[in-house]
Protein backbone atom coordinates (compact mmCIF):
# COMPACT_ATOMS: atom_id res chain seq x y z
CA UNK A 1 0.00 0.00 0.00
CA UNK A 2 1.24 3.40 -1.02
CA UNK A 3 0.09 6.70 0.49
CA UNK A 4 1.42 8.79 -2.37
CA UNK A 5 -0.91 11.69 -3.13
CA UNK A 6 -0.43 14.60 -5.45
CA UNK A 7 -3.62 16.31 -4.30
CA UNK A 8 -3.99 19.76 -2.82
CA UNK A 9 -4.19 19.72 0.98
CA UNK A 10 -5.95 21.80 3.59
CA UNK A 11 -4.51 22.00 7.11
CA UNK A 12 -6.87 21.93 10.11
CA UNK A 13 -5.08 23.02 13.27
CA UNK A 14 -7.38 21.03 15.53
CA UNK A 15 -10.44 18.93 14.77
CA UNK A 16 -12.76 18.08 17.69
CA UNK A 17 -14.20 14.57 17.43
CA UNK A 18 -17.42 12.87 18.60
CA UNK A 19 -15.35 10.63 20.89
CA UNK A 20 -14.31 13.69 22.88
CA UNK A 21 -10.78 13.49 21.56
CA UNK A 22 -9.22 16.19 19.40
CA UNK A 23 -7.24 15.49 16.25
CA UNK A 24 -4.38 18.00 16.22
CA UNK A 25 -2.73 19.16 13.00
CA UNK A 26 -5.15 17.33 10.75
CA UNK A 27 -4.95 17.42 6.98
CA UNK A 28 -7.50 16.97 4.20
CA UNK A 29 -6.40 16.06 0.68
CA UNK A 30 -8.78 17.14 -2.06
CA UNK A 31 -9.27 17.60 -5.78
CA UNK A 32 -11.32 20.29 -7.51
CA UNK A 33 -12.73 20.52 -11.01
CA UNK A 34 -14.16 23.59 -12.77
CA UNK A 35 -14.10 27.17 -11.55
CA UNK A 36 -15.64 28.72 -8.45
CA UNK A 37 -17.76 31.70 -9.52
CA UNK A 38 -17.40 35.16 -8.00
CA UNK A 39 -20.16 34.76 -5.42
CA UNK A 40 -19.05 31.20 -4.58
CA UNK A 41 -22.52 29.73 -5.17
CA UNK A 42 -21.73 27.05 -7.77
CA UNK A 43 -19.83 24.59 -5.58
CA UNK A 44 -20.81 20.93 -5.50
CA UNK A 45 -19.23 18.70 -2.88
CA UNK A 46 -19.04 15.03 -3.78
CA UNK A 47 -18.59 12.70 -0.83
CA UNK A 48 -16.90 9.39 -1.52
CA UNK A 49 -17.77 5.89 -0.35
CA UNK A 50 -15.88 3.58 2.04
CA UNK A 51 -12.95 2.78 -0.21
CA UNK A 52 -13.29 5.79 -2.49
CA UNK A 53 -11.06 8.82 -2.64
CA UNK A 54 -10.80 12.35 -3.98
CA UNK A 55 -10.08 11.21 -7.54
CA UNK A 56 -13.71 11.39 -8.61
CA UNK A 57 -12.97 12.61 -12.12
CA UNK A 58 -9.22 12.34 -12.52
CA UNK A 59 -6.76 9.49 -12.88
CA UNK A 60 -5.94 7.60 -9.71
CA UNK A 61 -2.23 8.13 -8.97
CA UNK A 62 -1.63 4.53 -7.83
CA UNK A 63 -3.83 2.42 -10.06
CA UNK A 64 -3.71 4.70 -13.10
CA UNK A 65 -7.44 4.05 -13.55
CA UNK A 66 -9.94 6.79 -14.50
CA UNK A 67 -11.76 8.66 -11.74
CA UNK A 68 -14.40 6.61 -9.92
CA UNK A 69 -17.36 8.68 -11.16
CA UNK A 70 -16.09 10.09 -14.46
CA UNK A 71 -19.28 9.06 -16.17
CA UNK A 72 -21.18 11.45 -13.86
CA UNK A 73 -18.67 14.29 -13.35
CA UNK A 74 -16.96 16.30 -16.07
CA UNK A 75 -17.58 18.81 -18.85
CA UNK A 76 -21.13 18.32 -20.17
CA UNK A 77 -21.76 15.43 -17.75
CA UNK A 78 -24.76 15.39 -15.36
CA UNK A 79 -22.56 17.11 -12.77
CA UNK A 80 -21.17 19.56 -15.28
CA UNK A 81 -17.74 20.95 -14.47
CA UNK A 82 -18.28 23.68 -17.09
CA UNK A 83 -20.97 25.06 -14.75
CA UNK A 84 -20.02 23.83 -11.31
CA UNK A 85 -16.97 23.95 -9.10
CA UNK A 86 -16.74 20.34 -7.98
CA UNK A 87 -14.87 19.44 -4.81
CA UNK A 88 -14.05 15.91 -3.72
CA UNK A 89 -11.98 15.32 -0.59
CA UNK A 90 -10.45 12.23 0.93
CA UNK A 91 -12.23 11.67 4.26
CA UNK A 92 -10.48 11.81 7.61
CA UNK A 93 -9.44 8.25 8.49
CA UNK A 94 -8.71 7.30 4.90
CA UNK A 95 -5.32 6.89 3.27
CA UNK A 96 -5.01 9.05 0.17
CA UNK A 97 -3.40 12.09 1.77
CA UNK A 98 -5.89 12.97 4.53
CA UNK A 99 -5.18 12.31 8.19
CA UNK A 100 -5.64 8.66 9.03
CA UNK A 101 -3.95 5.77 10.80
CA UNK A 102 -1.23 5.54 8.13
CA UNK A 103 -0.34 9.23 8.46
CA UNK A 104 2.36 10.49 10.80
CA UNK A 105 1.24 11.31 14.31
CA UNK A 106 2.74 14.01 16.55
CA UNK A 107 5.89 11.95 17.13
CA UNK A 108 6.52 11.55 13.40
CA UNK A 109 5.64 7.83 13.39
CA UNK A 110 2.41 6.55 11.80
CA UNK A 111 -0.58 6.83 14.13
CA UNK A 112 -1.58 3.19 13.55
CA UNK A 113 -4.09 2.28 16.29
CA UNK A 114 -3.30 5.46 18.19
CA UNK A 115 -5.47 7.26 15.62
CA UNK A 116 -8.72 8.21 17.37
CA UNK A 117 -11.90 6.34 16.43
CA UNK A 118 -13.87 8.65 14.19
CA UNK A 119 -17.50 8.93 13.09
CA UNK A 120 -19.23 9.95 9.88
CA UNK A 121 -19.97 13.29 11.55
CA UNK A 122 -16.24 13.72 12.23
CA UNK A 123 -15.55 13.12 8.54
CA UNK A 124 -18.08 15.84 7.74
CA UNK A 125 -16.48 18.18 10.32
CA UNK A 126 -13.31 17.81 8.28
CA UNK A 127 -15.19 18.56 5.07
CA UNK A 128 -16.83 21.64 6.61
CA UNK A 129 -13.40 22.88 7.69
CA UNK A 130 -12.28 22.47 4.08
CA UNK A 131 -15.31 24.45 2.84
CA UNK A 132 -14.42 27.19 5.32
CA UNK A 133 -10.90 27.17 3.95
CA UNK A 134 -12.17 27.45 0.38
CA UNK A 135 -14.49 30.33 1.30
CA UNK A 136 -17.68 28.41 0.48
CA UNK A 137 -20.52 29.29 2.83
CA UNK A 138 -23.23 27.34 1.08
CA UNK A 139 -22.86 24.49 -1.36
CA UNK A 140 -25.07 24.44 -4.42
CA UNK A 141 -25.36 20.69 -3.79
CA UNK A 142 -23.82 18.02 -1.63
CA UNK A 143 -23.84 14.62 -3.35
CA UNK A 144 -22.95 11.19 -2.11
CA UNK A 145 -23.51 7.52 -2.79
CA UNK A 146 -23.32 4.82 -0.11
CA UNK A 147 -21.08 6.18 2.72
CA UNK A 148 -20.97 9.40 0.72
CA UNK A 149 -24.74 9.60 1.15
CA UNK A 150 -24.31 9.23 4.92
CA UNK A 151 -21.95 12.23 4.85
CA UNK A 152 -24.43 14.24 2.76
CA UNK A 153 -27.20 13.42 5.28
CA UNK A 154 -24.94 14.25 8.20
CA UNK A 155 -24.02 17.60 6.64
CA UNK A 156 -27.70 18.37 6.04
CA UNK A 157 -28.65 17.45 9.60
CA UNK A 158 -25.77 19.06 11.47
CA UNK A 159 -24.85 22.02 9.24
CA UNK A 160 -28.22 22.67 7.56
CA UNK A 161 -27.20 26.07 6.19
CA UNK A 162 -24.19 24.65 4.34
CA UNK A 163 -26.00 22.96 1.42
CA UNK A 164 -28.98 24.15 -0.65
CA UNK A 165 -29.50 20.72 -2.22
CA UNK A 166 -28.78 17.27 -0.85
CA UNK A 167 -28.53 14.28 -3.19
CA UNK A 168 -28.29 10.89 -1.49
CA UNK A 169 -27.85 7.76 -3.61
CA UNK A 170 -28.02 4.14 -2.44
CA UNK A 171 -27.52 5.06 1.18
CA UNK A 172 -29.02 4.81 4.65
CA UNK A 173 -29.52 6.84 7.82
CA UNK A 174 -28.21 4.02 10.02
CA UNK A 175 -26.23 0.83 9.77
CA UNK A 176 -28.34 -2.27 10.27
CA UNK A 177 -27.26 -5.37 12.18
CA UNK A 178 -26.57 -7.05 8.83
CA UNK A 179 -24.43 -4.11 7.67
CA UNK A 180 -22.44 -4.22 10.90
CA UNK A 181 -22.12 -8.00 10.62
CA UNK A 182 -20.48 -7.89 7.20
CA UNK A 183 -18.10 -5.17 8.34
CA UNK A 184 -17.16 -7.18 11.40
CA UNK A 185 -16.23 -10.13 9.16
CA UNK A 186 -13.92 -7.80 7.27
CA UNK A 187 -12.33 -6.37 10.38
CA UNK A 188 -11.78 -9.80 11.90
CA UNK A 189 -10.15 -10.98 8.67
CA UNK A 190 -7.68 -8.09 8.88
CA UNK A 191 -6.98 -8.51 12.58
CA UNK A 192 -6.55 -12.29 12.18
CA UNK A 193 -3.74 -11.72 9.69
CA UNK A 194 -0.42 -12.11 11.62
CA UNK A 195 1.01 -9.29 9.53
CA UNK A 196 -1.53 -6.91 11.09
CA UNK A 197 0.62 -6.94 14.26
CA UNK A 198 -1.92 -4.99 16.33
CA UNK A 199 -1.99 -2.40 13.58
CA UNK A 200 1.69 -1.56 13.95
CA UNK A 201 2.90 -2.87 10.59
CA UNK A 202 4.02 0.28 8.79
CA UNK A 203 7.74 -0.02 9.66
CA UNK A 204 7.91 -3.79 9.02
CA UNK A 205 7.48 -3.56 5.28
CA UNK A 206 4.83 -6.29 5.48
CA UNK A 207 1.19 -5.27 5.61
CA UNK A 208 -1.84 -7.48 6.31
CA UNK A 209 -2.70 -7.82 2.65
CA UNK A 210 -4.22 -11.29 3.01
CA UNK A 211 -6.63 -10.13 5.68
CA UNK A 212 -7.49 -6.93 3.81
CA UNK A 213 -8.09 -8.89 0.60
CA UNK A 214 -10.54 -11.23 2.37
CA UNK A 215 -12.29 -8.21 3.88
CA UNK A 216 -12.64 -6.72 0.42
CA UNK A 217 -13.89 -10.01 -1.05
CA UNK A 218 -16.63 -10.34 1.57
CA UNK A 219 -17.65 -6.70 1.17
CA UNK A 220 -17.57 -6.88 -2.60
CA UNK A 221 -20.26 -9.59 -2.57
CA UNK A 222 -22.55 -7.17 -0.72
CA UNK A 223 -22.08 -4.57 -3.47
CA UNK A 224 -23.42 -6.93 -6.16
CA UNK A 225 -26.67 -8.78 -6.66
CA UNK A 226 -27.31 -12.48 -7.07
CA UNK A 227 -28.88 -11.70 -10.44
CA UNK A 228 -25.79 -9.72 -11.48
CA UNK A 229 -23.38 -12.41 -10.30
CA UNK A 230 -25.33 -15.13 -12.08
CA UNK A 231 -25.40 -13.14 -15.29
CA UNK A 232 -21.71 -12.26 -15.15
CA UNK A 233 -20.23 -15.54 -13.85
CA UNK A 234 -22.87 -18.21 -13.36
CA UNK A 235 -21.10 -21.48 -12.53
CA UNK A 236 -18.56 -20.98 -15.30
CA UNK A 237 -15.06 -22.30 -14.71
CA UNK A 238 -11.93 -20.15 -14.88
CA UNK A 239 -9.47 -21.09 -17.68
CA UNK A 240 -10.20 -24.78 -17.34
CA UNK A 241 -12.60 -27.32 -18.75
CA UNK A 242 -13.23 -29.33 -15.58
CA UNK A 243 -13.08 -28.99 -11.82
CA UNK A 244 -9.59 -29.42 -10.36
CA UNK A 245 -10.65 -31.32 -7.24
CA UNK A 246 -8.53 -28.88 -5.32
CA UNK A 247 -8.81 -25.40 -3.88
CA UNK A 248 -7.62 -23.31 -6.76
CA UNK A 249 -9.96 -20.68 -8.10
CA UNK A 250 -11.91 -23.16 -10.23
CA UNK A 251 -14.88 -20.86 -10.68
CA UNK A 252 -14.79 -17.50 -12.42
CA UNK A 253 -16.43 -15.86 -9.44
CA UNK A 254 -13.61 -17.09 -7.19
CA UNK A 255 -10.99 -15.76 -9.55
CA UNK A 256 -12.82 -12.45 -9.81
CA UNK A 257 -13.08 -12.00 -6.04
CA UNK A 258 -9.40 -12.89 -5.55
CA UNK A 259 -8.47 -10.33 -8.18
CA UNK A 260 -10.67 -7.69 -6.53
CA UNK A 261 -9.16 -8.49 -3.14
CA UNK A 262 -5.52 -8.37 -4.15
CA UNK A 263 -5.96 -5.31 -6.35
CA UNK A 264 -7.52 -3.49 -3.42
CA UNK A 265 -4.49 -4.02 -1.17
CA UNK A 266 -2.36 -2.05 -3.64
CA UNK A 267 -4.29 1.12 -2.96
CA UNK A 268 -5.81 0.87 0.50
CA UNK A 269 -4.52 0.77 4.05
CA UNK A 270 -5.85 -2.03 6.27
CA UNK A 271 -6.09 0.17 9.35
CA UNK A 272 -8.05 2.78 7.38
CA UNK A 273 -10.46 -0.02 6.50
CA UNK A 274 -10.92 -0.75 10.22
CA UNK A 275 -11.49 2.90 11.13
CA UNK A 276 -13.86 3.75 8.30
CA UNK A 277 -16.00 0.62 8.66
CA UNK A 278 -16.24 1.44 12.39
CA UNK A 279 -17.42 4.96 11.58
CA UNK A 280 -20.09 3.57 9.28
CA UNK A 281 -21.23 1.04 11.89
CA UNK A 282 -21.55 3.82 14.47
CA UNK A 283 -23.67 5.88 12.05
CA UNK A 284 -27.25 6.36 13.26
CA UNK A 285 -28.50 9.81 12.34
CA UNK A 286 -31.67 9.48 14.45
CA UNK A 287 -29.67 8.54 17.55
CA UNK A 288 -27.65 11.74 17.17
CA UNK A 289 -30.92 13.70 17.27
CA UNK A 290 -32.79 12.29 20.22
CA UNK A 291 -33.93 9.08 18.53
CA UNK A 292 -36.28 10.66 16.00
CA UNK A 293 -34.98 10.93 12.46
CA UNK A 294 -37.44 13.69 11.54
CA UNK A 295 -35.88 15.85 14.27
CA UNK A 296 -32.51 15.57 12.49
CA UNK A 297 -34.01 17.61 9.65
CA UNK A 298 -36.29 19.98 11.62
CA UNK A 299 -36.42 23.41 10.04
CA UNK A 300 -34.27 22.49 7.04
CA UNK A 301 -34.77 24.60 3.93
CA UNK A 302 -32.65 22.37 1.68
CA UNK A 303 -34.12 20.38 -1.20
CA UNK A 304 -33.49 16.66 -0.94
CA UNK A 305 -33.38 13.92 -3.52
CA UNK A 306 -32.96 10.27 -2.64
CA UNK A 307 -32.34 7.46 -5.08
CA UNK A 308 -32.30 3.72 -4.39
CA UNK A 309 -31.85 0.67 -6.60
CA UNK A 310 -34.25 -2.25 -6.59
CA UNK A 311 -31.50 -4.91 -6.40
CA UNK A 312 -29.46 -3.16 -3.66
CA UNK A 313 -29.66 -5.43 -0.62
CA UNK A 314 -26.88 -3.61 1.26
CA UNK A 315 -28.90 -0.40 1.64
CA UNK A 316 -32.30 -1.48 0.33
CA UNK A 317 -35.06 0.86 -0.82
CA UNK A 318 -36.76 0.61 2.58
CA UNK A 319 -33.82 2.52 4.11
CA UNK A 320 -34.25 5.37 1.64
CA UNK A 321 -38.01 5.41 2.22
CA UNK A 322 -37.36 5.64 5.96
CA UNK A 323 -35.37 8.83 5.31
CA UNK A 324 -38.04 10.16 2.93
CA UNK A 325 -40.76 9.66 5.56
CA UNK A 326 -38.66 11.56 8.10
CA UNK A 327 -38.10 14.39 5.63
CA UNK A 328 -41.84 14.49 4.87
CA UNK A 329 -42.60 14.65 8.57
CA UNK A 330 -40.12 17.51 8.87
CA UNK A 331 -41.86 19.29 5.98
CA UNK A 332 -38.71 19.22 3.83
CA UNK A 333 -38.79 19.37 0.05
CA UNK A 334 -37.95 15.84 -0.95
CA UNK A 335 -37.93 13.71 -4.05
CA UNK A 336 -37.40 9.99 -4.10
CA UNK A 337 -37.14 7.40 -6.81
CA UNK A 338 -36.31 3.72 -6.80
CA UNK A 339 -34.49 2.89 -10.01
CA UNK A 340 -34.38 -0.51 -11.59
CA UNK A 341 -30.86 -1.86 -12.14
CA UNK A 342 -29.43 -5.37 -12.21
CA UNK A 343 -26.17 -4.75 -10.36
CA UNK A 344 -27.14 -4.22 -6.72
CA UNK A 345 -25.51 -1.55 -4.58
CA UNK A 346 -22.76 -0.89 -7.14
CA UNK A 347 -25.40 0.31 -9.62
CA UNK A 348 -24.82 3.91 -8.56
CA UNK A 349 -21.33 3.77 -10.05
CA UNK A 350 -22.36 2.11 -13.29
CA UNK A 351 -24.02 3.16 -16.53
CA UNK A 352 -27.63 4.20 -15.81
CA UNK A 353 -29.37 6.71 -18.06
CA UNK A 354 -32.26 7.27 -15.66
CA UNK A 355 -29.85 8.05 -12.81
CA UNK A 356 -28.05 10.51 -15.08
CA UNK A 357 -31.34 12.25 -15.88
CA UNK A 358 -32.35 12.48 -12.23
CA UNK A 359 -28.95 13.83 -11.16
CA UNK A 360 -28.78 16.31 -14.04
CA UNK A 361 -32.31 17.52 -13.34
CA UNK A 362 -31.85 17.80 -9.60
CA UNK A 363 -28.66 19.86 -9.76
CA UNK A 364 -29.91 22.03 -12.65
CA UNK B 1 -37.39 21.03 -19.36
CA UNK B 2 -40.74 22.29 -20.55
CA UNK B 3 -43.21 24.08 -18.35
CA UNK B 4 -46.82 24.07 -19.40
CA UNK B 5 -49.06 27.01 -18.60
CA UNK B 6 -52.48 26.56 -17.03
CA UNK B 7 -54.14 26.88 -20.45
CA UNK B 8 -52.36 23.70 -21.64
CA UNK B 9 -53.63 21.57 -18.77
CA UNK B 10 -56.25 18.85 -19.00
CA UNK B 11 -59.63 20.52 -18.19
CA UNK B 12 -60.02 18.92 -14.74
CA UNK B 13 -56.46 19.95 -13.80
CA UNK B 14 -57.04 23.47 -15.16
CA UNK B 15 -60.14 23.76 -12.95
CA UNK B 16 -58.13 22.66 -9.93
CA UNK B 17 -55.25 25.00 -10.78
CA UNK B 18 -57.67 27.91 -11.11
CA UNK B 19 -59.17 27.35 -7.66
CA UNK B 20 -56.12 26.62 -5.51
CA UNK B 21 -55.29 29.62 -3.33
CA UNK B 22 -51.96 31.29 -4.17
CA UNK B 23 -48.94 30.50 -1.98
CA UNK B 24 -50.58 27.41 -0.49
CA UNK B 25 -49.00 24.06 0.32
CA UNK B 26 -50.22 21.35 -2.03
CA UNK B 27 -49.82 17.58 -2.26
CA UNK B 28 -50.57 16.19 -5.73
CA UNK B 29 -51.29 12.48 -5.38
CA UNK B 30 -50.71 10.61 -8.61
CA UNK B 31 -48.97 13.69 -10.02
CA UNK B 32 -47.89 12.01 -13.28
CA UNK B 33 -45.20 14.01 -15.01
CA UNK B 34 -45.90 17.02 -12.82
CA UNK B 35 -47.84 19.31 -15.18
CA UNK B 36 -50.25 20.52 -12.49
CA UNK B 37 -47.46 20.93 -9.92
CA UNK B 38 -45.43 22.94 -12.41
CA UNK B 39 -48.33 25.32 -13.03
CA UNK B 40 -49.10 25.68 -9.31
CA UNK B 41 -45.47 26.54 -8.54
CA UNK B 42 -44.93 28.86 -11.52
CA UNK B 43 -48.27 30.67 -11.62
CA UNK B 44 -49.58 30.44 -8.05
CA UNK B 45 -46.39 30.48 -6.00
CA UNK B 46 -47.44 27.24 -4.33
CA UNK B 47 -45.17 24.88 -2.45
CA UNK B 48 -46.13 21.71 -4.31
CA UNK B 49 -45.17 18.14 -3.48
CA UNK B 50 -46.06 15.06 -5.45
CA UNK B 51 -46.60 11.34 -4.96
CA UNK B 52 -46.35 9.08 -8.01
CA UNK B 53 -46.10 5.32 -8.44
CA UNK B 54 -44.33 5.20 -11.81
CA UNK B 55 -40.53 5.56 -11.47
CA UNK B 56 -40.10 6.94 -14.98
CA UNK B 57 -42.65 9.70 -14.29
CA UNK B 58 -40.98 10.50 -10.96
CA UNK B 59 -37.66 10.81 -12.78
CA UNK B 60 -39.22 13.29 -15.20
CA UNK B 61 -40.62 15.33 -12.32
CA UNK B 62 -37.27 15.45 -10.52
CA UNK B 63 -35.60 16.47 -13.77
CA UNK B 64 -38.07 19.41 -13.90
CA UNK B 65 -37.05 20.49 -10.41
CA UNK B 66 -40.24 19.26 -8.72
CA UNK B 67 -40.30 17.51 -5.34
CA UNK B 68 -41.90 14.15 -6.02
CA UNK B 69 -41.72 10.94 -4.02
CA UNK B 70 -42.18 7.57 -5.64
CA UNK B 71 -44.80 5.72 -3.69
CA UNK B 72 -48.19 4.08 -3.56
CA UNK B 73 -51.09 6.33 -2.61
CA UNK B 74 -52.89 3.32 -1.13
CA UNK B 75 -50.27 2.98 1.61
CA UNK B 76 -47.91 5.93 1.66
CA UNK B 77 -50.27 8.77 2.57
CA UNK B 78 -50.02 7.42 6.11
CA UNK B 79 -46.49 8.84 6.25
CA UNK B 80 -47.63 12.45 5.99
CA UNK B 81 -48.52 14.37 9.14
CA UNK B 82 -52.08 15.64 9.80
CA UNK B 83 -52.97 18.83 7.92
CA UNK B 84 -49.48 19.03 6.44
CA UNK B 85 -50.98 20.61 3.32
CA UNK B 86 -53.57 23.25 2.49
CA UNK B 87 -54.75 21.04 -0.38
CA UNK B 88 -54.51 17.34 -1.18
CA UNK B 89 -55.22 16.72 -4.86
CA UNK B 90 -56.27 13.37 -6.29
CA UNK B 91 -56.85 13.61 -10.02
CA UNK B 92 -58.32 10.62 -11.83
CA UNK B 93 -56.85 8.22 -9.30
CA UNK B 94 -59.74 7.63 -6.86
CA UNK B 95 -61.28 4.96 -9.08
CA UNK B 96 -57.96 3.06 -9.11
CA UNK B 97 -57.61 2.98 -5.31
CA UNK B 98 -57.83 -0.27 -3.38
CA UNK B 99 -60.25 1.45 -0.99
CA UNK B 100 -61.42 4.82 -2.30
CA UNK B 101 -63.32 5.50 0.94
CA UNK B 102 -60.18 5.14 3.04
CA UNK B 103 -58.19 7.19 0.57
CA UNK B 104 -60.74 9.99 0.91
CA UNK B 105 -60.22 9.89 4.68
CA UNK B 106 -56.48 10.17 4.17
CA UNK B 107 -56.86 13.10 1.75
CA UNK B 108 -58.89 15.01 4.32
CA UNK B 109 -56.42 14.12 7.05
CA UNK B 110 -53.26 15.35 5.30
CA UNK B 111 -54.96 18.31 3.59
CA UNK B 112 -57.23 21.01 5.00
CA UNK B 113 -59.09 20.73 1.73
CA UNK B 114 -59.12 18.17 -1.06
CA UNK B 115 -59.71 18.25 -4.79
CA UNK B 116 -60.87 14.96 -6.29
CA UNK B 117 -61.44 14.38 -10.00
CA UNK B 118 -62.72 11.20 -11.63
CA UNK B 119 -64.42 9.89 -14.78
CA UNK B 120 -68.18 9.67 -14.25
CA UNK B 121 -69.36 6.11 -14.96
CA UNK B 122 -72.96 7.32 -15.24
CA UNK B 123 -72.29 9.51 -18.29
CA UNK B 124 -74.89 8.82 -20.96
CA UNK B 125 -72.34 7.28 -23.32
CA UNK B 126 -71.29 4.75 -20.70
CA UNK B 127 -74.91 3.99 -19.82
CA UNK B 128 -75.83 3.55 -23.47
CA UNK B 129 -72.85 1.30 -24.15
CA UNK B 130 -73.79 -0.97 -21.27
CA UNK B 131 -77.55 -0.86 -21.88
CA UNK B 132 -77.46 -1.44 -25.61
CA UNK B 133 -74.14 -3.26 -26.02
CA UNK B 134 -74.45 -5.40 -22.90
CA UNK B 135 -70.71 -5.21 -22.41
CA UNK B 136 -68.45 -3.18 -20.10
CA UNK B 137 -68.24 0.21 -21.79
CA UNK B 138 -65.15 1.31 -23.68
CA UNK B 139 -65.62 5.01 -24.33
CA UNK B 140 -63.60 8.14 -24.94
CA UNK B 141 -63.45 8.83 -21.21
CA UNK B 142 -62.85 5.16 -20.32
CA UNK B 143 -60.79 3.84 -23.21
CA UNK B 144 -59.41 0.62 -21.68
CA UNK B 145 -61.11 -2.80 -21.69
CA UNK B 146 -62.46 -4.20 -18.43
CA UNK B 147 -59.63 -6.73 -18.10
CA UNK B 148 -56.81 -4.22 -18.52
CA UNK B 149 -58.17 -1.08 -16.90
CA UNK B 150 -56.65 0.39 -13.73
CA UNK B 151 -60.14 1.59 -12.82
CA UNK B 152 -61.17 -1.06 -10.33
CA UNK B 153 -63.76 1.04 -8.53
CA UNK B 154 -65.97 2.78 -11.07
CA UNK B 155 -67.85 5.67 -9.55
CA UNK B 156 -70.58 8.09 -10.57
CA UNK B 157 -71.22 11.70 -9.61
CA UNK B 158 -74.07 10.61 -7.32
CA UNK B 159 -72.01 7.79 -5.80
CA UNK B 160 -69.35 10.33 -4.93
CA UNK B 161 -71.85 12.70 -3.35
CA UNK B 162 -73.11 9.78 -1.22
CA UNK B 163 -69.56 8.86 -0.17
CA UNK B 164 -68.79 12.45 0.78
CA UNK B 165 -71.95 12.57 2.88
CA UNK B 166 -71.16 9.27 4.57
CA UNK B 167 -67.68 10.56 5.34
CA UNK B 168 -69.11 13.85 6.66
CA UNK B 169 -67.03 15.67 4.06
CA UNK B 170 -68.38 19.04 2.98
CA UNK B 171 -68.64 19.54 -0.80
CA UNK B 172 -67.41 23.11 -1.22
CA UNK B 173 -67.58 23.34 -4.98
CA UNK B 174 -67.93 21.04 -7.99
CA UNK B 175 -67.09 21.33 -11.69
CA UNK B 176 -68.22 19.12 -14.54
CA UNK B 177 -66.79 18.49 -17.99
CA UNK B 178 -67.93 16.94 -21.25
CA UNK B 179 -66.19 17.05 -24.63
CA UNK B 180 -63.19 18.80 -23.00
CA UNK B 181 -65.42 21.71 -21.94
CA UNK B 182 -66.94 22.83 -18.67
CA UNK B 183 -70.69 22.22 -18.38
CA UNK B 184 -73.23 23.36 -15.80
CA UNK B 185 -74.24 21.22 -12.81
CA UNK B 186 -77.72 20.47 -14.15
CA UNK B 187 -78.06 16.75 -14.85
CA UNK B 188 -74.36 16.27 -14.25
CA UNK B 189 -74.73 12.59 -13.46
CA UNK B 190 -75.97 12.08 -17.02
CA UNK B 191 -74.03 14.76 -18.83
CA UNK B 192 -70.58 14.89 -17.25
CA UNK B 193 -67.70 12.76 -18.55
CA UNK B 194 -65.49 14.03 -15.76
CA UNK B 195 -66.17 15.64 -12.39
CA UNK B 196 -64.04 17.66 -9.97
CA UNK B 197 -65.06 18.13 -6.35
CA UNK B 198 -63.54 20.39 -3.73
CA UNK B 199 -64.03 18.99 -0.23
CA UNK B 200 -63.36 19.98 3.33
CA UNK B 201 -64.04 18.51 6.76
Amino acid sequence: MNTLSASKTHAISSLPLDSGQVLESAQIAYETYGELNSDACNAILICHALTGDQYVASTHPITGKPGWWERMVGPGKPIDTDRFYVICANVIGSCMGSSGPAAAGPDGKPYAMRFPVITVRDMVRGLVALLDGLGIEQLHTVVGGSMGGMQALSLAANWPERAARVLVIASTARHSAQNIAFHEVGRQAIMADPAWADGDYYASGVSPDNGLAVARMAAHITYLSEEGLTAKFGRRLQDRSSKSFGFDADFQIESYLRYQGSGFTQRFDANSYLYITRAMDYFDLAEEHGGKLADAFAGTSARFCLVSFDTDWLYPTAESRHIVHALNAAGAKVSFVELSAPNGHDSFLLEHDELDRVVRGFVA
Amino acid sequence: MTTKSSSDLRPDLAAIAAHVDPDSRVLDIGCGDGDLMGVLEAEKGCDARGLELDAALVGRCVARGLSVVQGDANTDLANYPDKAFDYAILSQTLQTATRPDLMLDELLRVGRRAFVSFPNFAHWRTRTALLLGGRMPVTRALPVSWYATDNIHHVTVEDFRDLAKAKRAQIERAWFFADERAIGPFGANWRAEFAVFELSR
